[in-house]
């Protein structure tokens, strides 16, 4: 009987609490993963910048929607990087939580998959890990879908400028090693970059795929190391862009040019090499003399205890500042109104300044390098602070 | 050709890290263990850990691993696993049972893996090159296919000449005919289980020094350890050690010589041969 008062009691209390904050909290809904294969990268990039970004706005008194200052409330959920997951999740924020807005998926394939169900309840999405060269394509379709974070082109681009500035600097010569993992998105860089590197004259010596966890990956080290080339780009993912590193410092591989794609960029990659991979390339990059970036590199790390990436974190924390502008901006929790506030506005972020053309924004890094200590880009578009590329010599501390 | 042989027999040293606990598992406590995985990756987070919190050398985690994992594999079979199979009126019951009740085991084991470290268990041991036979290797994949031929070695011949190693094998051949000559089923199996996770967590903490782990990519080690016992016959630890090198060696020479996007799909190939001409493994019994 006391039992049941109790509980009465506290029904009650949770009852008149929500009711009472209700009108004063702003909901977004966040899905990524926390397990699966994603998850490694989602822990890095994805997740650190929600927390981040919730609490510094809520410690500055919430967002400022229409005069009424509104606390965020975070809904979060796991999507274990299975797209099924992901879109009933998607379903549960919409109908049961009723989150106002949403940060954008991880991963291109959950971005993508995602967009008819967000774009169904009008949620506008600020795709971050997301590169593609569909872009076009996939926001003339879907009305609520930003890009912030190139194309593969781009990407590719990049890579293929410093191979010709390298071959003209005569660090390296028409031969190139490339391999790449053996899921859709090692398979579009490389066949974009088949194109690319061969209009630009590039003899792709060693041209290899591996499955997605490979265990040993020594032998296409060995098979690049016997190739002879003194280039060598991996299309990779986290863990095969570590074990790739691993085996190269393993084999000496004599290289002046070697790129690894994702994950390069990660702390964590210097934290467990050191000086070895000091003038690595990889996909990415930061300018961390820009105050601005320095800034919210140090807010970073004393609220998450990270350190951020030196690459998609900056994107990611920018998407966020976007959508927190857009919805102060257009003073409304319209989801249509601040889509619209999205397209028609530039935001002022850590990224600069960000504006959208056909919901694409073309301001982002696409090659980083490892220059004593620090991941800086030396390729982007519309990015100040790109630093000249450093020839690779040696695997040696 | 050499750097073929060092490389794959190297990589099929990690490969029978990772089957020969569930052997003992499935083979002798008729545990179709779906968390295997999930306990390899402990033992690799252990080690990731200790290595970066404390600096604690993964060798010595292994030395601090095997008690406490025989510890929990023991109590995991003995509180969790023992109802199943009391209840369980045949082994196809058991297996069905235990297969739901491991699944159900892996998720929660990812659930507290993600709690302490969510991302990749990333750091680096031992990674020193080393010449073998000419051909080049990284120190720590040696160390683990050395403490894996000792632990391959010291469990065949503690099954085949020691008292309780000869219950061991008495009971993964039948359960009923061993209680009848006085083995205490039960007690072998719970032994056999617990010896089989402390392998298992082992062969995580070597592995995590050369590959880099996260918290949920227990079941792609799960599936090749099922592989592999399936190869080599259930219940039979030299089975699981030739199916380990025959994958480790076909695995490379195929990724060296023809391509490495073609490793699993050779491994899936011996797998249907090997089901499809000696369906009870290269040295399983045939069930009569």
């Amino acid at each position: 009987m006391f039992r049941r008062k109790l509980l009465g009691l506290a029904a009650a209390l949770t009852v008149a609490g929500t009711s009472v904050f209700a009108a004063d909290m702003i909901k977004i809904g966040a899905i990524a993963p926390k397990t699966g294969p994603l998850a490694g990268g989602a822990v890095v990039t994805q997740w650190p910048n929600v927390q981040l970004w919730v609490e510094q706005v809520n410690a500055r008194g919430g967002l400022n929607v229409d005069g009424k200052q509104m606390q965020i409330e975070l809904i979060e959920y796991d999507d274990k990087t299975n797209p099924g997951e992901h879109i009933k999740l998607a379903q549960r924020l919409a109908t049961q939580d009723k989150v106002d807005f949403v940060v954008a998926p991880y991963g291109t394939g959950f971005n993508i998959a995602t967009a008819p169900i967000y774009g169904k309840f009008g949620y506008p999405m600020i795709a971050v890990s997301a590169i593609t060269d569909k872009a076009d394509e996939l926001t003339e379709r879907y009305s609520n879908l930003f890009f912030t974070l190139g194309t593969t082109t781009a990407f590719v681009d990049g890579v293929k400028e410093i191979l010709i500035e390298q071959r003209e600097a005569g660090t390296i010569g028409n031969e190139v090693a490339m391999v790449n993992v053996a899921d859709a998105f090692g398979i579009e860089l490389a066949d974009r970059a088949r194109e690319l590197f061969g209009e630009a004259g590039f003899d792709i010596v060693y041209d290899k795929s591996y499955p997605l966890g490979t265990p040993d990956l020594s032998p296409v080290m060995k098979g690049a190391k016997d190739s002879g080339a003194k280039a060598f780009v991996a299309w990779s993912y986290p863990p095969d862009s570590f074990g790739l590193a691993e085996q190269a410092i393993i084999e000496d591989l004599d290289v002046n040019v070697y790129y690894s794609a994702v994950a390069t960029s990660f702390p964590a990659f210097k934290g467990a090499y050191g000086n070895k991979i000091n003038n690595v390339l990889g996909a990415g990059g930061t300018n961390v003399d820009d105050p601005v970036i320095a800034e919210y590199r140090d807010a970073h790390l004393a609220i998450t205890g990270k350190v951020a990436d030196y690459w998609a974190s900056a994107n990611t924390y920018a998407a966020l500042q976007i959508l927190e502008q857009a919805i102060e901006g257009a003073a409304t929790l319209d989801r249509d109104v601040v889509t619209q506030f999205i397209k028609d506005n530039s935001f002022d972020t850590v990224m600069g300044s960000l504006s959208f053309e056909n919901q694409v924004s073309n301001t982002f890094w696409s090659v980083g390098q490892w220059q004593d200590g620090v991941f800086r880009g030396v390729k982007g578009s519309n990015v100040d602070g790109a630093v000249s590329v450093r020839a690779k010599d040696g695997w040696s501390d | 050709m050499l750097d073929i042989l060092v490389s794959g027999l190297l990589l099929s040293g990690t490969y029978a890290l990772v089957a020969m606990g569930l052997n003992l598992q499935y083979g002798v406590a008729r545990i179709m263990n779906l968390a295997n995985g999930e306990v390899l990756v402990l033992g690799a987070l252990a080690s990731f850990w200790l290595y970066t919190t404390s600096q604690i050398s993964p060798i010595l985690t292994v030395i601090l691993v095997i008690p406490i994992s025989f510890i929990g594999n023991y109590l995991i079979y003995r509180f969790l696993l023992t109802p199943l199979v009391r209840r369980s009126k045949t082994q196809g019951a058991l297996e069905v049972d235990s297969i739901l009740a491991t699944f159900g085991m892996s998720f929660i084991f990812i659930g507290i893996m993600v709690s302490i470290e969510g991302g990749f268990f990333f750091y680096k041991y031992l990674s020193e090159p080393i010449q073998i036979l000419g051909s080049t290797t990284s120190l720590n994949r040696l160390v683990a296919f050395l403490i894996a031929v000792l632990i391959g070695a010291g469990l065949y011949l503690w099954l085949n000449l020691s008292r309780p190693g000869i219950a061991v094998r008495a009971v993964s051949v039948s359960t009923e005919a061993s209680g009848l000559v006085g083995i205490n089923v039960p007690r072998i199996s719970a032994l056999a289980f617990a010896l089989g996770g402390t392998i298992t967590a082992v062969g995580g903490a070597l592995i995590s020094t050369f590959i880099t782990l996260d918290a949920s990519i227990g079941v792609v080690f799960t599936l090749k350890a099922l592989i592999i016992v399936i190869m080599g016959g259930v219940g039979e630890i030299r089975g699981a050690i030739v199916a380990a090198v025959i994958l480790g060696i076909v695995e490379t020479a195929v990724a060296t010589l023809i391509d490495p996007g073609l490793t699993l799909a050779s491994a899936y190939f011996i797998f249907i041969l090997i089901l499809l001409f000696r369906p009870q493994g290269l040295f399983g019994r045939r069930a009569v």
